[in-house]
């Protein structure tokens, strides 16, 4: 299969039926064909393990830093796959692990049906045409030795595409694609700011119109103001060129509007994965609704009435990480049911919990249509626990009256 | 209450900037400690490179009649024992000095950067090997090493040239891989490589350019030294085998037994010494300076 036959895919592919053709492309296509055929990523109990090594001579193995600890989940052709957690918990490690920065130490990860964890120098190069990645830091992403134009062109140099003056039109026109004056391609990276250097990135990115873009926090780096404008940039790239997107944030409020799915990652598992908009309405892990009470909602009515969620204790080492739900440490849900023994002993599996929605909690249940669930996503005033039903929108939620007020202050 | 009348200053007048090096020699012209050391370079060089036009004597001619005379118009600097014209043996000294301490920076830096080179950018088990080795020669004082290997060598100017590169080899080295180091996992090298840059790529197209700037500045210094260590040799008695030959710290030597009555034998090459070391210093500050981004303005 030639670079130059890819699918014309204008707008999104419908995650079904999509992908009309290039499924099939290559030769082991069928090989793992278990459900959907259109999945371009499949991700199968991946692991990344750094090890810690001791001793100046004679190196010991003394542990792992288990930065990804056996994660699944497939991605569809054109779809936005957002990944959240805090800091630390790998959703950088895994985006590396997928474009094979950093070599997996157990798991398959099939692209477009091919194992690119036991792919050959060549092969891996071949495949890295198809993945591209987007970095956090637009300051540091950028060689400031290479004029712009070397930088967008470097891809097109390494895979020897087209001559050399075609290069330079075709980085012209990448200038112009995400919005760049196309004369910019001889300045350095220093002469532009914060969120021009990001679009160069993008524009690299997108050089060798790969499948994949695997952004690692694009727009934590950014003023909120330049953040809006790379978020629709990549919107409309998506759009336009039908690209696929991991995207990894820490930012529940940004990934929300970009992504069509989310998965939520605690300590080097995915706890909870959903559509965005289910994983909006009703989450279902302790650790999401934690998250998801922590991002205001823009109305002064119901965000006075919530309460955020504080997670106490910091978050364990992944050298050594609770037995058991590995979120049982600090988890909500757990004081309040009186500390179960199952949290500290049993790893919770990852079960699906209604169309889509899959989560590794063994209390799942008894977190929909609690209060703090229906806190956290703001659809419902202190009181109104069980109100759980029917599409309730928070702005019908709360025709205020005075519900809290009397209690603490009138007396 | 009125206003401060507010006073907006004519808008700097936007230059196009044209990368780093322009903009670091922009910075540099403004830094007047580093034009001193220019000047002082331009000197010292000037005069190694013209010596023969402009010294009013023969280096190596003298009469015993004219021995020791104190600085006079016909010998700005005075004479030495053997009534050489003591101005004209400094600027001889001068190329000397700049022969040896340019050629011993040079095969330094090339040795050193090959094996800083070797071991940041392949890392691993020839990194450590490479390292301990390196540690080996950082441990022996510099100027005992290099007494050691002109010693072990036999004196002579390409022995000496060796000897002080050797000094610098290892400071080369570690600065050369520190710097590669640091930029392994730099975003802009796990960006080319997520491109599909070969390992030898990403080293030469990003990694050696970016920390080609630490070796430069230490290599100006290195300069300063390398000049002080030649003559430190030359001092010590390893100077090169032809005695005659005008090395500013062999005439030092020659001289210090007549310190009481001859104090300008010793004054005027220290001063030769301390002038193009002092130069290559401010200058290598002054690079330091203009070179570091975060500086800029």
């Amino acid at each position: 299969m030639t670079a130059s036959d890819r699918d014309p895919a204008t707008g999104r592919p419908v995650p079904t039926t999509a992908g009309g053709g290039p499924a099939g492309g290559t030769p082991s296509g069928s090989g793992n064909g278990q459900g959907d055929g259109a999945a371009l990523l499949r991700v199968e109990d991946l692991k990344v393990y750094f090890p810690i090594r001791e001793g100046m001579i004679i190196e010991r193995h003394v542990g792992d830093v288990r930065a990804v600890d056996g994660i699944s989940f497939s991605m569809t052709r054109g779809e936005t796959l957002g990944l959240v957690g805090e800091s630390g918990c790998g959703k950088s490690t895994t985006g590396r692990a997928i474009i094979r920065l950093y070599e997996p130490t157990a798991g398959r990860v099939l692209f477009d049906g091919v194992d690119i964890t036991s792919l050959d120098k060549g092969g891996l190069k071949g495949m890295r045409r198809r993945m591209q990645m987007i970095f956090q830091d637009p300051y540091a992403s950028l060689d400031p030795r290479m004029t712009a134009g070397g930088i967008i062109a470097e891809p097109l140099d390494i895979h020897d595409v087209g001559a050399k003056r075609d290069r330079r039109m075709r980085v012209r026109d990448l200038l112009s694609t995400v919005g760049l004056n196309p004369d910019y391609a001889d300045r350095y990276p220093h002469e532009f700011s914060g969120g021009q250097r990001q679009r160069i990135g993008v524009a690299r990115a997108l050089a060798l119109e790969p499948d994949m873009i695997v952004a690692d926090e694009p727009i934590s780096a950014l003023d909120v103001s330049i953040q809006a404008q790379i978020i629709n940039l990549l919107e409309r790239l998506q759009d336009s060129l039908g690209l696929t997107y991991l995207f990894i944030a820490h930012d529940l409020s940004v990934i929300r509007h970009i992504s069509d799915r989310i998965a939520v990652m605690y300590l080097g598992r995915i706890v909870e994965l959903a559509s965005s908009r289910d994983l909006n309405r009703t989450p279902l892990h302790p650790y999401t609704v934690a998250l998801l009470s922590a991002v205001p909602i823009p109305d002064p009515v119901v965000e006075s009435r919530r309460r955020r969620i504080i997670l106490t204790g910091d978050v364990p080492s992944p050298v050594n990480p609770p037995s058991g739900c590995r979120f049982h440490t600090r988890c909500w849900l757990r004081q309040q049911l009186g500390n179960p023994g199952e949290c500290e002993t049993v790893d919770p599996e990852f079960r699906v919990l209604g169309p889509m929605h899959e989560v590794a909690c063994h209390f799942a249940a008894r977190v929909d249509g609690s209060t703090e669930q229906l806190q956290a996503t703001g659809r419902a005033p202190a009181h109104a626990a069980g109100a759980i039903a029917g599409g309730a929108e928070f702005g019908d939620a709360s025709p205020p009256g005075p519900p809290d007020r009397p209690q603490g202050v009138a007396d | 209450m009125a206003a401060p009348a507010i006073r907006v200053g004519r808008p700097v007048e936007a230059r196009a900037s044209r990368g780093l090096w322009s903009d670091a020699f922009r910075r540099l012209l403004r830094n007047r400690p580093a034009l001193v050391g220019v000047l002082f370079i331009a000197l010292f060089v000037v005069t190694a490179l013209i010596a023969p036009l402009i010294a009013p004597y023969a280096p190596l001619a003298g009469t015993l009649a004219d021995r020791l005379q104190p600085p006079n118009t016909a010998h700005l600097m005075g004479t030495d024992l053997q009534g050489r014209d003591e101005l004209s043996r400094v600027m001889y000294g001068a190329r000397v000095s700049l022969v040896a301490g340019v050629a011993s920076v040079v095969m330094g830096v090339f040795i050193g950067g090959l094996i800083g080179a070797l071991a940041g950018g392949l890392g691993g088990k020839v990194d450590s090997v490479l390292m301990r080795v390196v540690d080996v020669m950082l441990a022996i004082p510099g100027i005992l090493l290099a007494i050691g290997i002109v010693a072990w060598l036999d004196r002579g100017l390409p022995q000496i040239m060796f000897a002080v590169a050797m000094v610098n080899v290892p400071i080369f080295a570690r600065i050369l891989r520190g710097s590669l180091l640091s930029l392994r996992e730099s975003d802009y090298v796990i960006a080319s490589r997520s491109l599909g840059a070969s390992g030898f790529r990403v080293l030469v197209r990003h990694m050696l350019p970016n920390s080609l700037t630490p070796l430069i500045v230490a290599a100006t210094l290195a300069l300063a030294t390398a000049i002080i260590d030649v003559a430190g040799l030359g001092f010590l008695g390893l100077g090169p085998p032809d005695p005659r030959t005008p090395e500013w710290g062999t005439m030092l030597t020659d001289s210090t037994k007549f310190l009481r009555q001859a104090p300008w034998l010793i004054i005027f090459p220290g001063l030769a010494i301390v002038v193009s070391a002092v130069g290559f210093n401010l200058l290598g500050d002054g690079l330091r300076e203009s070179l570091d981004p975060r500086l800029k303005q």
